[in-house]
């Protein structure tokens, strides 16, 4: 039957939206957030009580490895996860929140907590400006921009004497920190809040609308544009969010070693991890960088007390190497296929 | 034609690529609900003259105006919210996205996120896709890939679908699938431009026909009319 003789047997014509009375015969149930805020929440209890019956130091130093790379994991997985921009700089934003925190510090006194404030400030900001970049720059290209922003940024802080230059900065750590039976702990506590702070961010952007412009622009932006998706916006966002986080992970950094230098702020490892962390767990999911955060992160960590860190980034390629060859959509990605 | 009657209006539309002049001076006017297709030989300015008016390419003269409001310097997705919804040469889903997905995407950017997943049902089912809302896109066929762009299409509610050869490479039945969709579309009251080099797709379907040629526009009337016109059959169909 042609067009027109259907049309001239009088079947009725598209219900535009607006006017449309339909029922969804699959309409997807809502987001349950407060079960997660409290398993999040029970988990993050159950945790800091298991390590202080432990009582071993080394299990709060190994956990505040691990959650802070979940946090810069989670915070990658926003803009490279959702959005499928590369950012290879995340050494750049976590050394800024890093350095944010040491600068306020010296200029007012302020401790750790108003540090991260500054440094999600700061690093917010300088992602929000990452952002522009995507007006220009797609792909590799913008992958290699925000490379340059990090080696940048790492040449500013080389020479910036207030902050101690390439001799690095010193903050004395207090002794007690009431009501935390140690320091580490206090530190660990602290990094177990923003990384449930961080997940339940990254969660929230999958699940609501911005999380699907975020996947629209990632797998066509010029046709996300045309459905009527703002996706300058959008970017910026991300970027925004990406970059906050980043430096929110790296904040409590001088806090816990208790000296930092640019090298150690700018390593490889944080822009490596941050990357492979998501592939590895399966990018495009909050779930996806914590599970790869918590293997990698625990690898290392085996690898550290066991053998050498040295061994870390070795790790690291080999593990990437064998889940593009196996599992290129990641561990979730895996499980997803078979079930 | 009284400006109440006017939908779109190009006036003076230009653009260049460096030195290379793509459109000079397009004047096209569309009356709303109206069906016009547009043809013309291979880079002849039809792809381009449409990528300025969804706002892909920034028009370098003219202006342009949806409903009289100016689209001049909008985005794609403010155009796409004033009712300009447009399909593309070659069908461009989200690919990680499932059918449904891909159709509640502009619902939620348009202000109807609240029953986005309803809306989008019915807009499946008005193009035969509702039993396949859960697939991803590259499990549909081809055709099907052209019915999910005009589901995208129907959910931003468009007062103009411009169709970028959306039967390119389609059987003469999948050809008659599309044309009949276009035609509730129409039906339903949206404008539609059709760009297409399928001859009888064309003069089936609309009810006015403009031809391109080396960037401008050398015909504008009825399509048996324009057709049979010594300039469009020598510079369109290679007569001497």
């Amino acid at each position: 039957m042609s067009a027109t003789e259907d049309h001239v047997a009088g079947r009725p014509a598209i219900d535009r939206p607006a006017a449309a009375l339909a029922t969804a015969s699959r309409v997807a149930p809502p987001p349950r957030h407060l079960l997660f805020w409290l398993a999040a929440a029970g988990l993050g209890a159950a945790l800091v009580v298991g390590l202080r019956m432990i009582g071993n130091e080394y299990g709060y130093f190994a956990g505040y490895f691990i959650l802070q790379y979940i946090v810069l994991a989670s915070a990658w997985n926003i803009l490279g996860g959702y959005a499928g921009y590369v950012n290879f700089g995340a050494a750049g934003f976590m050394a800024a929140g890093a350095y944010t925190a040491i600068a306020l510090r010296k200029a007012t006194g302020l401790d750790l907590l108003p540090g991260i404030v500054a440094a999600a400030a700061v690093a917010g900001l300088l992602g929000l400006g990452t952002g522009y970049l995507t007006l220009r720059l797609r792909g590799v290209f913008f992958s290699i921009a925000t490379l340059c922003l990090a080696v940048v940024l790492q040449t500013l802080v080389v020479n910036w004497d207030y902050v101690g230059g390439s001799r690095g900065a010193y903050i004395v750590r207090p002794r007690e920190v009431p009501p935390f039976v140690s320091y580490g702990e206090y530190m660990f506590v602290v990094m177990l809040v923003l990384a449930i702070l961080a997940v339940g961010i990254s969660r929230t952007v999958e699940l609501t609308r911005l999380g699907r412009g975020l996947q629209a622009i990632r797998d066509n932006e010029r046709a996300a544009e045309a459905m009527g998706v703002p996706t300058l916006r959008l970017k910026l966002i991300a970027t925004t969010l990406c970059g906050a986080l980043m430096g929110v992970a790296g904040a409590p950094l001088p806090y816990y070693s208790g000296y930092l230098n640019p090298e150690a702020a700018f390593s490889l490892a944080y822009a490596v991890n941050a990357i492979a962390m998501p592939l590895i767990g399966g990018a495009g999911s909050w779930l996806g960088p914590v599970i790869g955060a918590v293997l990698l992160g625990g690898l290392q960590q085996a690898a550290t007390v066991t053998i050498s860190s040295a061994l870390n980034l070795w790790i690291v390629g080999w593990m990437l190497v064998i889940f593009v060859a196996v599992a290129p959509r990641g561990i979730l990605g895996w499980f997803r296929k078979r079930t | 034609m009284s400006d109440a009657d006017v939908l779109l209006r190009a006036e003076g539309v230009g653009k260049r690529f460096g030195g290379f002049v793509a459109l000079q001076g397009v004047d096209i006017t569309l009356r709303a609900g109206e069906r016009l297709g547009l043809i013309g030989p291979n880079g002849s300015g039809k792809s381009t003259f449409v990528n300025c008016i969804s706002g892909d390419f920034a028009q370098h003269d003219g202006r342009v105006t949806l409903g009289g409001a100016a689209l001049n310097g909008l985005k794609p997705h403010r155009r796409a919210r004033l009712g300009l919804a447009r399909t593309f040469q070659l069908p461009q889903p989200f690919n990680s996205l499932s059918v449904l997905e891909n159709v509640r995407v502009p619902l939620l950017f348009s202000g109807q996120s609240g029953s986005a997943t309803a809306r989008a049902m019915h807009c499946l089912e008005q193009v035969e896709l509702a039993a396949k809302a859960e697939k991803l896109p590259r499990e549909l066929t081809q055709v099907e890939q052209r019915r999910l762009e005009l589901a995208r299409a129907i959910a931003l509610d468009p007062q103009l679908l411009i169709a970028d050869e959306a039967m390119a490479g389609l059987s003469h039945a999948e050809i008659d699938q599309i044309l009949l969709l276009l035609r509730r579309l129409n039906a339903a009251g949206t404008a539609v431009i059709m760009i297409e080099h399928i001859m009888r797709a064309v003069t089936e379907f609309a009810e006015r026909l403009v031809v391109f040629v080396a960037g401008r526009k050398i015909a504008d009337g009825e399509p048996r009319a324009v057709l049979s016109m010594p300039e469009v059959e020598g510079a369109y169909l290679g007569k001497q």
